[in-house]
């Protein structure tokens, strides 16, 4: 859904800088774990504004539903039972795409355009030039990307780009009852969430922190998490998410290396072949008419 | 004087490494548009960008099961004796012209050669059927399909700079291309490059 009213600073496959002139604040959703209710109005909202709905599923016991994100819902609340210090906690994470500064959707991807970043921090996905091969499924050090079954085209959260364009704050946090779900540029949500980790501190929760990922470069939603020690507690939120080495391995490394290779084979024969020449029987023959029996044999 | 032909491959082993030549092509220029970002227009050979995404994979099972016919046709030349050690070890004196040792259908280059392709191609398949959307890649977990992604890289690399090795080796040697396009070389090639496959063909002992 790229829009020419937002700024583009990097997109997916394409080896040359962006226009880089221009300057936009850098946005942030701020996620407070510890005042979420989980009432899943976010994920309502987000239905209704994006205009997806994910077919109704079934009860699984739990109270997730649906029970993971899809092409038609690209934000879900996760619910984990957890006990710590004899406690039972219910931790509620709304999951989502995470806009990552340094994207590992937008590096796999092959398509040129296809993933783009706004010099805001959103991470798009403009589908139109999507080929639906999934590379940005393997880039994702948070699972987040989902390939629609209609179309197979990759879909996520925008962080509803649409409304950022025109100064609205996204969907879900507009509809958040509780406040639980902020929005504004990263320095703002930062300090917001100073506030949070400090009251959550007098209160008991001795670990409590903001989760800004510094191996994916952070990220333009954050979470305040009451064990910011124990991001995984909250239904397996990575701990230190990174692009995986392997997606480094092959969209890094492999490259100069295939192109090394590839030249030096083509270079090879063309050198070789001007310096050494064709390689033709009839040079032997000419030993073999230095030798007239070989030649009688071999007209035989 | 007419000209002493051997027979050296018949009309179904033709079609069949052309039908792996051509498949070949088309992977590899749409395997990189698909690596390489500045090459991205080259997916242009299957039509448009998604269709590269989506025919590239029907093309790569038609390559492995023609190439698997052309493995079960030639494993048995492939078998590497002392021979093809010694031409491996002397390739510096082969290159410069000059044949080493006493070589039968194929050489220890040309052996070396079918089992990288035979090793590149099982590679593919199976890295290939792993990230293979919409069919398959969702049946497997994400790093492994991270591995599969790597290893398709790799081993398509390996391929594309040995098949340009196999094609030019086919050039630089004059008379070889005619042997997979009309099927039949010279007395006089069969006798300088493969002389044991020569005495086995025509019963002469020189």
């Amino acid at each position: 859904m790229a829009l020419q009213s937002l700024d583009i600073t990097r997109r997916s496959a394409s080896p040359t800088a962006s226009p880089q002139a221009r300057k936009t604040i850098e946005i942030a959703k701020l996620i407070d774990v510890s005042t979420c209710i989980g009432c899943k109005a976010c994920q309502v909202a987000c239905s209704e504004w994006n205009d997806i709905r994910e077919e109704v599923g079934h009860n699984i016991g739990v109270y997730d539903n649906p029970t993971d994100l899809s092409a038609d819902a690209w934000t879900v609340m996760r619910f984990a039972e957890e006990e710590s210090n004899g406690k039972l906690e219910w931790l509620i994470r709304k999951d989502g795409c995470m806009h990552c500064a340094d994207p590992g959707c937008l590096k796999a991807c092959p398509s040129p355009g296809a993933i783009i970043q706004y010099s805001n921090g959103i991470v798009d996905f403009h589908q139109e030039n999507c080929i639906g091969c999934g590379y940005c499924i393997s880039g994702c050090p948070f699972n987040v990307p989902r390939i629609s079954k209609k179309d197979n085209k990759a879909y996520k959260c925008t962080m509803c780009s649409d409304r950022v364009s025109v100064g609205q704050e996204p969907a879900c946090v507009k509809t958040c009852p509780t406040g639980a779900i902020q929005f504004g540029s990263k320095e703002d949500m930062k300090d917001v969430a100073a506030t949070r980790v400090a009251d959550l501190k007098t209160r008991g929760y001795a670990n409590a922190g903001l989760y800004d990922p510094q191996g994916v470069g952070g990220t333009h939603v954050m979470y305040v998490l009451h064990h910011a020690d124990k991001p995984e507690q909250y239904s397996g939120l990575p701990k230190d998410p990174a692009i995986s080495t392997t997606v480094q391995l092959w969209k890094g490394w492999l490259k100069p290396l295939a192109t090394i290779g590839i030249a030096a084979a083509g270079l090879f024969g063309f050198f070789h072949y001007i310096t050494v020449g064709p390689n033709r029987p009839d040079d032997e023959d000419e030993h073999a008419a230095a030798n007239p029996a070989a030649k009688q044999e071999d007209k035989a | 004087m007419k000209e002493q032909l051997i027979q050296r491959y018949s009309a179904a082993e033709r079609i069949n490494h052309w039908i792996v030549a051509v498949c070949f092509i088309l992977l590899a220029l749409s395997g990189l548009a698909f690596f390489y970002p500045a090459f991205f227009w080259l997916t242009g050979v299957f039509g448009t960008p998604q269709l590269a995404r989506i025919v590239h994979p029907f093309v790569g099972v038609i390559m492995f099961v023609a190439f698997a016919r052309q493995f079960f046709r030639y494993w048995h030349h492939n078998l590497i004796n002392s021979e093809d050690i010694r031409w491996m070890k002397s390739v510096k004196t082969v290159l410069s012209g000059h044949e080493v040792g006493d070589t039968g259908k194929y050489n220890g280059g040309q052996k070396g050669m079918f089992w990288l392709m035979c090793a590149c191609m099982a590679v593919l398949l199976v890295s290939g059927f792993i990230a293979w959307r919409p069919y398959f890649a969702g049946s497997f977990p994400i790093p492994v399909i991270r591995l599969a992604l790597l290893a398709h890289a790799w081993a398509a690399t390996g391929l594309i700079a040995g098949i340009i090795v196999h094609v030019y080796a086919a050039f630089w040697v004059k008379g070889t291309i005619r042997a997979m396009v009309e099927g039949v070389v010279t007395h006089a090639w069969a006798k300088k490059h493969h002389p044991r496959w020569y005495r086995e063909m025509t019963g002469k002992q020189k």
